[in-house]
């Protein structure tokens, strides 16, 4: 009887998985770190910080995949926008940290923004006032993805709209942004967006004790989002979801007011993902509108795909896996990426429906699993 | 016999010389003046420019090389030449009076005739003065045209002179006009002046507006700058009657755009709507079949380089077979495994669409190719001055209405049509009856596709052709689909239209790039109200 209300007990899963997660993720970002810093750049065992910087990176994509995976995963809502709220996180960020330049721009003007003093503005938009505080730029990286996502989940959940439609939807948004952030009037540096970024919080981005600093906060917050997303997905909530994911209207028949819970979800992802955007710019130095490109928010779903979607830990493997296959990849052969990426997509959603993580957890053989569609198998979701 | 052949061929050569003797002689005295270029100063030019006026249509070629910059004297023997810059860096010549081809040379062995802005301007003055008794009406109209707002004593003059000759009707009422503003700036008689303004009245000349609008120009104080009452009366209300034309006519314009881009999103999505409304399969590749039909067009271009008048017929029915093969094979190859799991679909064909866009720009490289307009499908129709509707445009707004009328016919007489509405309704159902479901659904996406590929072929007329040219079709055309009500083909025509129409109304306002957001939200909130499009798919389906 004890073993029954464990194993429904929220916290049983994180008890269960979060440890081999952690420990893992610990080891290796401690173990990069300490091998940047005090190793001597002589030794084999010596981590670039380039590498720091790289793997730091990764470990936000590993956060947005993270986010993609709780509404997809989950929820079966297949969101083609989340580039949009990622980019939204980071352009918080990249203001505030504009904002730090200070009078040490090009045209040292102490208050504008180089951009803007190149567009001859003469005062500070008024979106722009109060980013040179810290806080006020953590709270804008969650309410304004936050909000944008409540507005748009609650359009369109409350009037059903799903599968396709609610996809085409989200990518819709993201390339509306992208539009409207390569205008020079949006006031967010059009085309080049946000760049050449001096320090942060009066460290100086550009030092390697900092740029060790922002990795492992990377993976201390990518650390949390898991151990909190595990427990939102075993909680009572967690279960509605996957009702909600399998069968949404015998959910709705039952009482459960579905759209609440799935405008919940959808802003409790997008703000992992604005999370994942904040910490994604310091250091890669730059935030663009390339950024919303539908593209970079397809790319992350294939993330998920890959790693097997619906168990967290797959979507940020598949991030990683992927990601690094890119850097691979792009440096060697260029043009086959693409190829590389197009492949990506048919071979995992014909041949790995539930991912690299499917493949494990599964104890048929891998042939049985390629072959499955002989055996007149089920299609998985409803029709839409 | 062989001395009879040497007799007419004698005689025919006299006969010739003497019919083209006279334009020799003028272009002998040309030459010898445009002897006088070589090495000669920047300042001595205008008198020289000014002789070649005497030579009359002759000198046209090197006048016009002369104001384009492409006018050499050629070093080994000082001969005066155009030339234009070839592929590899030389310069193919021809002689500039004779329009015979020399060899090409390099840029070393050319000295360029040099020219300034003053010289660019006389050189236009004596082109239009030349060319106003051209015997073609055309020339003389272009002409006439180009003289309207520079209206000097000699070119009124010329015109004068013009007017006596001239036969042609509407080359006629030009002078009249040109003659007419002349007499409205310059004359102070105020009998002249109205009658002036009577003959300015009903045309749509810009000019004519212009000149009014100086005309009725106050200075900073508020006087007007014109003294006559009666003029300024007269004027003002021909301004005003040519200001509502103006306004009637840029409506006409805006509608017209707006067809012409409906006619587009049309193309686009009534594949889209075949895919997607029929087989309810997202196609995100569809983008990328619009591409292949365009990059169609260019290789039947390629291959047809002596019938490019013709190439783009060719292109059509190529593209669809190109496009729907691939179309088929997509189908085939990937989207039959993943049936009934559409968000999976919609993944492997974004991957497809991927792998399709980075081979074209592997084979055709990534710059952009240019498909040539053959000369029906280029210019414009002008019906006065302010207002023309370019032909590529209205060509392929009749070609979408035909390709979407001829697609209703498929669907409606023939019996693939009758399958695939039945597979479309009811696919259990018409799986039991024995309809070939498997090859009904390949058979409507290789329609669908090529529908794309034809598509393709329009745009080509349109934009230049590149790797990209599909990705921003496919929310557009999803945003037509879902917009006019999916499974409803008549929903996709008035869905095209109107948000083409939409956009081009928006433009003015608010710019392209925000009417595009507009429109995308405020499709997003339609969707709130009508959650199944202006026209929903009637049936008992359960969502």
């Amino acid at each position: 009887m004890s073993t029954i209300r464990n194993q429904f007990s929220s916290l049983h899963d994180l008890r269960e998985k979060a440890p081999i997660f952690l420990a893992v993720l610990f080891g290796t970002t401690i173990y990069a770190s300490v091998c940047n810093l005090w190793v001597p750049e002589e030794s084999i065992f010596h981590v670039t910080t380039y590498t720091i910087t790289l793997l730091g990176k990764y470990l936000c994509y590993a956060l947005l995949a993270l986010s993609v995976d709780v509404v997809w995963g989950y929820c079966g809502i297949l969101s083609l926008g989340h580039g949009a709220f990622f980019a939204l996180g980071g352009y918080t960020m990249g203001m505030y940290l504009m904002r730090q330049v200070g009078d040490r721009g090009v045209y040292g003007d102490p208050l504008l923004p180089d951009f803007m003093v190149f567009l001859d503005w003469q005062e500070l938009p008024w979106f722009w006032h109060g980013f040179d505080q810290f806080w006020v730029a953590m709270l804008a990286m969650i309410l304004v993805p936050g909000l944008l996502a409540f507005v748009f989940g609650w359009l369109a959940f409350r009037s059903r709209v799903a599968g396709v439609y609610l996809s085409i939807m989200t990518q819709a948004l993201t390339y509306a942004l992208m539009l409207a952030f390569f205008r020079n009037e949006m006031g967010f540096g059009g085309n080049n967006g946000l760049t050449d970024f001096k320090d942060i919080l009066g460290f100086n981005l550009q030092s390697d004790n900092v740029r060790v600093a922002l990795f492992l906060c990377s993976a201390v917050v990518l650390a949390l989002a898991y151990c909190l997303s595990l427990l939102i997905m075993s909680s009572r909530f967690g279960r509605v979801i996957l009702g909600v994911r399998d069968a949404e209207n015998r959910a709705r028949f039952i009482g459960f007011k579905t759209e609440n819970y799935k405008v919940s979800l959808f802003v409790y992802s997008a703000i992992l993902a604005a999370i994942a955007g904040a910490l994604y710019v310091p250091q890669v130095g730059i935030i663009n509108p390339g950024e919303f490109s539908p593209l970079n928010s397809i790319e992350v779903v294939v993330w998920v795909a890959v790693g097997g979607r619906g168990t967290l830990y797959g979507a940020i493997v598949g991030a990683l896996l992927v990601n690094y296959a890119k850097t691979r990849f792009t440096a060697v052969f260029p043009e086959a990426w693409l190829f590389a990426l197009g492949a990506l997509f048919v071979s995992v959603t014909i041949f790995l429906p539930q991912g690299l993580m499917g493949l494990i957890k599964d104890k048929r053989s891998v042939t049985g699993k390629l072959f499955f569609w002989r055996k007149g198998r089920k299609p998985e979701e409803e029709i839409v | 016999m062989t001395s009879l052949v040497k007799h007419i061929l004698g005689i025919t050569l006299l006969i010739f010389s003497f019919a083209i003797s006279a334009a020799d002689e003028v272009e002998l005295d040309l030459r010898q003046i445009s002897q006088q270029l070589v090495g000669a100063k920047l300042k001595a030019l205008p008198v020289i420019i000014k002789q070649f006026e005497t030579g009359g249509e002759v000198a046209l070629p090197m006048l016009d090389a002369m104001l384009k910059g492409r006018l050499f004297i050629r070093k080994s023997d000082k001969l005066i030449v155009v030339g234009e810059r070839q592929e590899n860096g030389d310069y193919a010549l021809m002689d500039a009076l004779s329009a015979e081809s020399l060899t090409a040379l390099p840029k070393k062995q050319l000295k360029k005739v040099k020219v300034n802005n003053r010289l660019r301007m006389q050189l236009r003055d004596i082109i239009a003065r030349v060319t106003l008794f051209s015997a073609d009406p055309d020339i003389r109209e272009s002409a006439v045209r180009n003289m309207l707002n520079k209206t000097s004593k000699d070119n009124i003059a010329m015109l004068e002179q013009a007017k006596n000759v001239e036969t042609d009707s509407s080359v006629m009422k030009l002078i009249d006009l040109a003659l007419a503003i002349n007499v409205l700036t310059t004359s102070d008689i105020q009998a002249e002046r109205l009658s002036a303004l009577e003959i300015m009245d009903g045309s749509l000349e810009p000019i004519v507006f212009n000149t009014l609008s100086t005309l009725l120009a106050q200075d900073d104080a508020g006087n007007n700058l014109e003294a006559d009452k009666v003029v300024r009366e007269k004027a003002l209300k021909l301004k005003n009657s040519i200001q509502q034309e103006i306004d009637f006519y840029e409506l006409m314009e805006k509608l017209f755009f707006g067809l012409s881009l409906g006619s587009v999103l049309l193309l686009a999505a009534t594949g889209l709507a075949i895919t997607f409304g029929v087989m309810g399969v997202l196609n995100m590749a569809h983008g990328e079949l619009i591409m292949i039909g365009a990059y169609t067009a260019y290789v039947v271009q390629l291959l047809m380089p002596n019938t490019l008048e013709y190439s783009i017929l060719v292109a059509i029915p190529a593209a669809f077979l190109v496009a729907g093969a691939v179309g088929v094979l997509i189908q085939r190859g990937v989207i039959r495994f993943l049936h009934g799991r559409p968000l999976e679909t919609l993944l492997a064909t974004f991957g497809i669409s991927l792998i399709l866009q980075q081979a074209v720009r592997s084979i055709f490289s990534p710059l952009n190719r240019q498909v040539v307009s053959p000369s029906w499908l280029s210019g414009s129709w002008e019906l006065n001055p302010i207002f023309s509707l370019t032909y590529n445009r209205l060509y392929i707004l009749f070609f979408a209405l035909l390709v979407f009328f001829i697609l209703q016919l498929v669907l409606k007489r023939t019996s693939l049509g009758l399958n695939v509405r039945a597979v479309s309704q009811n696919r259990g159902m018409a799986k039991a009856i024995g309809v070939r479901t498997e090859w009904v659904d390949a058979m409507t996406f290789g329609l669908g596709s090529g529908i794309a590929g034809i598509a393709g072929v329009a745009l080509s007329q349109l934009t230049n052709v590149g790797p990209n040219l599909g990705q921003a079709y496919i929310i557009d055309s999803f945003m037509v689909v879902v917009f006019g009500g999916v499974g409803n083909l008549w929903g996709t025509l008035v869905g095209a239209f109107s948000l083409g129409m939409l956009n081009k109304f928006l433009e003015p306002v608010t710019g392209a790039v925000l009417a595009n957001i507009v429109i995308l939200v405020s499709i997003i909130l339609f969707i709130q109200k009508r959650p199944r499009g202006l026209f929903p798919q009637k049936g008992r389906a359960a969502e």
